[in-house]
């Protein structure tokens, strides 16, 4: 069973090869994209039973023993991630089909798309650190290359800021990775989480741990780091948006939640103090943006952001049960983001406009779509039978347990806020009538195959979000086996050092 | 000499940050390219500076002679500098790139994606439905 660890990295770099050499025959090209992203969701879920029943894996790159080789890990965590992204990529595949244009086709989507995947999976099972920051790199060059792909003016601008930003990160993160190495004398993760003694006696510990923090958190758009993301996120075509949207930040956030749980288990109160005033802050800022937006993908962007606050607040409370709630949320939050991504490059796509207040009549003309968006958009603020309200129950009885009164306000203040924005996005684009000249755009209609691709993927990703939400115990169960893992990393060191 | 490396790699990176935090976008990338190579310099310093012997293995041996320099930080820094040179290459025809369609390097102007026009409040589209 090890060679199934290998893989979620192998099968897109596959197809991505495949696809290359296919650049002149767009038919292959559609047809081996979907195709790998499907093996690829057949591969995480088998890698999710393998590691449910038999507790982590991990495997030698070209049998060199553990802390001096490339080891890959994979523990439920990462199973859990490595498997709902195939979920979101088939998805988006199937989606793309439609909704990118035969130029960007012609440049490469396919090719780029399967890269920006191998990139996101290898991030999430690599137990070194810094292969992380070489899986950093390659899902960065694929991503900057998605952004710019059809050449758009305001494409390139928000590159321009994205590749900037991120570049600096990267340094952050090497800097931190170099000065570990050069304390610790090691890379592999789980040999790491042995040997920071030497870091922890020259006081080093907070400083490391804070430019993981700024690294990362870059990535993760936390605050005060965040002013990327909404500048660039809804210049790309919808499917890219929503991979960039459902999958980007979360390697950022898995970054944080694997490297302070095993090299930090103990903060120090600083560290802590930081990481829940981080929370609240990212939380509020992203909600307070999203409330002034017009723009449809620009206020999805700004609710990415809020929605990295809570799981940042679960890492913040270094319990158990807060490490729960963040793994559960990270893992609703990926098909969230993606289908709300989706449906707001179709509300687009219906009604001609991104202006919110210039669309309406959505309600009347596409119920399929309007049922749609209420199961991600209601999850997003946390309404019961959506899998939102779990995570954020979890977070806020963790909060609760801590007596930490502050934070827990802010969370629910920020819920209801949430619940504002996406109210506002309902009440104006889909239940506000249609003007006459509207009402004869959505006439001109695509045709019943392309509305199928559309709407199809849209449709199976809210479906599957409100089945976990009316029955969220298996989940629940998987995410708190997680946060033992993590909380106790014990199996993690073994499973990788052997003995 | 690890002082003088470590000395030189905070001029670096502060320079760097200088140089991010200009108006222009050329200084920009140049500040990126002086960032990453501050970086690598700060890997090889954490390497720990020492004369002494390069780690070969002679023949018939299995471990190189003590004392032997320690390959790896140099392994990082090569990877890192390919990574860097790649994505600064990129960078660099980005911002070319965002030049020729817009004729503007000042990053004052990169406004395209987000556009500042203010809020009109008597617009009744904007408005919520009563």
């Amino acid at each position: 069973m090890k060679t199934l660890l290998v893989l979620p990295i192998i099968v897109p770099a596959i197809t991505d090869v495949c696809a290359l050499l296919a650049r002149r025959h767009r038919t292959v090209q559609r047809v081996l994209g979907v195709f790998g992203a499907a093996v690829l969701f057949g591969a995480g879920t088998l890698i999710i039973a393998e590691v449910h029943a038999h507790g982590i894996q991990a495997v030698q790159m070209g049998n060199w023993p553990a802390p001096f080789g490339i080891t890959l890990v994979v523990d439920p965590l990462s199973a859990g991630l490595v498997g709902i992204s195939g979920f979101v990529a088939l998805a988006v595949t199937v989606y793309a089909l439609a909704g990118i244009d035969e130029v960007r086709e012609q440049f490469g989507f396919h090719p780029l798309f399967h890269l920006l995947l191998m990139g996101i999976n290898g991030a999430f099972i690599t137990g070194d650190l810094f292969n992380l920051y070489v899986w950093y790199e390659v899902l960065l060059i694929a991503s900057f290359a998605l952004l710019v792909l059809g050449n758009e003016r305001k494409q390139l601008d928000g590159a321009v800021k994205y590749v900037g930003i991120n570049l600096v990160a990267s340094a952050a993160f090497l800097s931190s990775v170099g000065i570990l190495y050069g304390l610790t004398g090691t890379l592999n993760m789980a040999d790491l989480a042995g040997s920071m003694e030497p870091v922890r006696e020259l006081g080093l510990e907070p400083v490391v741990a804070m430019l993981f923090l700024i690294g990362f958190g870059i990535k993760a758009a936390l605050f005060p780091l965040f002013y990327w993301l909404p500048a660039s996120y809804h210049t790309p075509p919808a499917p890219i948006a929503a991979i960039f949207a459902g999958l980007l930040t979360k390697v950022g956030v898995y970054s944080l939640l694997r490297v302070f749980t095993l090299l930090f288990p103990n903060p120090s109160g600083y560290t802590q103090a930081v990481l829940l005033i981080v929370a609240g802050a990212t939380m509020l800022l992203g909600v307070f943006g999203a409330l002034v937006q017009q723009h449809v993908l620009r206020l999805l962007a700004f609710l990415v952001i809020s929605a990295m606050g809570y799981v940042v607040m679960g890492l913040g409370f270094f319990t158990t049960l807060g490490l729960a709630g963040a793994v559960f949320y990270v893992f609703q939050d990926v098909p969230v983001k993606t289908s709300l991504f989706l449906i707001g490059g179709l509300m687009e796509r219906e009604t001609g406009t991104s202006e919110i207040g210039r669309m309406g009549g959505l309600y009347q003309y596409r119920p399929l779509l309007a049922t749609a968006f209420i199961v991600p958009a209601f999850s997003l603020a946390g309404f019961p039978p959506f899998p939102g309200f779990w995570g954020k129950l979890t977070l806020i009885q963790a909060g609760l347990a801590q007596e930490r009164w502050a934070i827990v306000a802010v969370a629910l203040v920020v819920g209801l806020l949430t619940l504002l924005a996406v109210a506002q996005v309902w009440g104006r684009a889909f239940w506000q009538s249609a003007t006459v000249e509207e009402r004869e755009e959505f006439g001109a209609d695509d045709p019943r195959g392309v509305r199928a691709l559309l709407q199809g993927p849209v449709a199976v990703l809210a479906g599957t979000l409100f089945a976990l939400g009316c029955y969220a115990e298996p989940l629940l169960a998987f995410a708190h086996d997680a946060a033992v893992h993590l909380t106790d990393s014990g199996p993690y060191i073994q499973a990788v050092l052997g003995g | 000499m690890e002082q003088i490396t470590a000395i030189v790699s905070g001029a670096m990176i502060a320079g760097s940050f200088y140089l991010l935090m200009r108006r222009s976008l050329l200084r920009f990338v140049i500040g990126l390219i002086l960032l990453s190579n501050g970086v690598n310099l700060l890997i090889f310093t954490m390497g720990r500076l020492i004369r002494t012997q390069p780690p070969i293995i002679p023949e018939g041996a299995k471990v190189p002679p003590e004392p032997f320099a320690n390959p790896l930080p140099q392994a990082l820094i090569l990877t890192a500098i390919v990574i860097s040179f790649g994505l600064l290459a990129f960078t660099l025809v980005l911002v070319y790139r965002h030049f020729a369609a817009g004729t503007s390097i000042e990053s004052d102007d990169v406004r395209a994606s987000e556009p500042t026009e203010p809020l009109d409040v008597d617009d009744q589209a904007r408005r919520l439905p009563a």
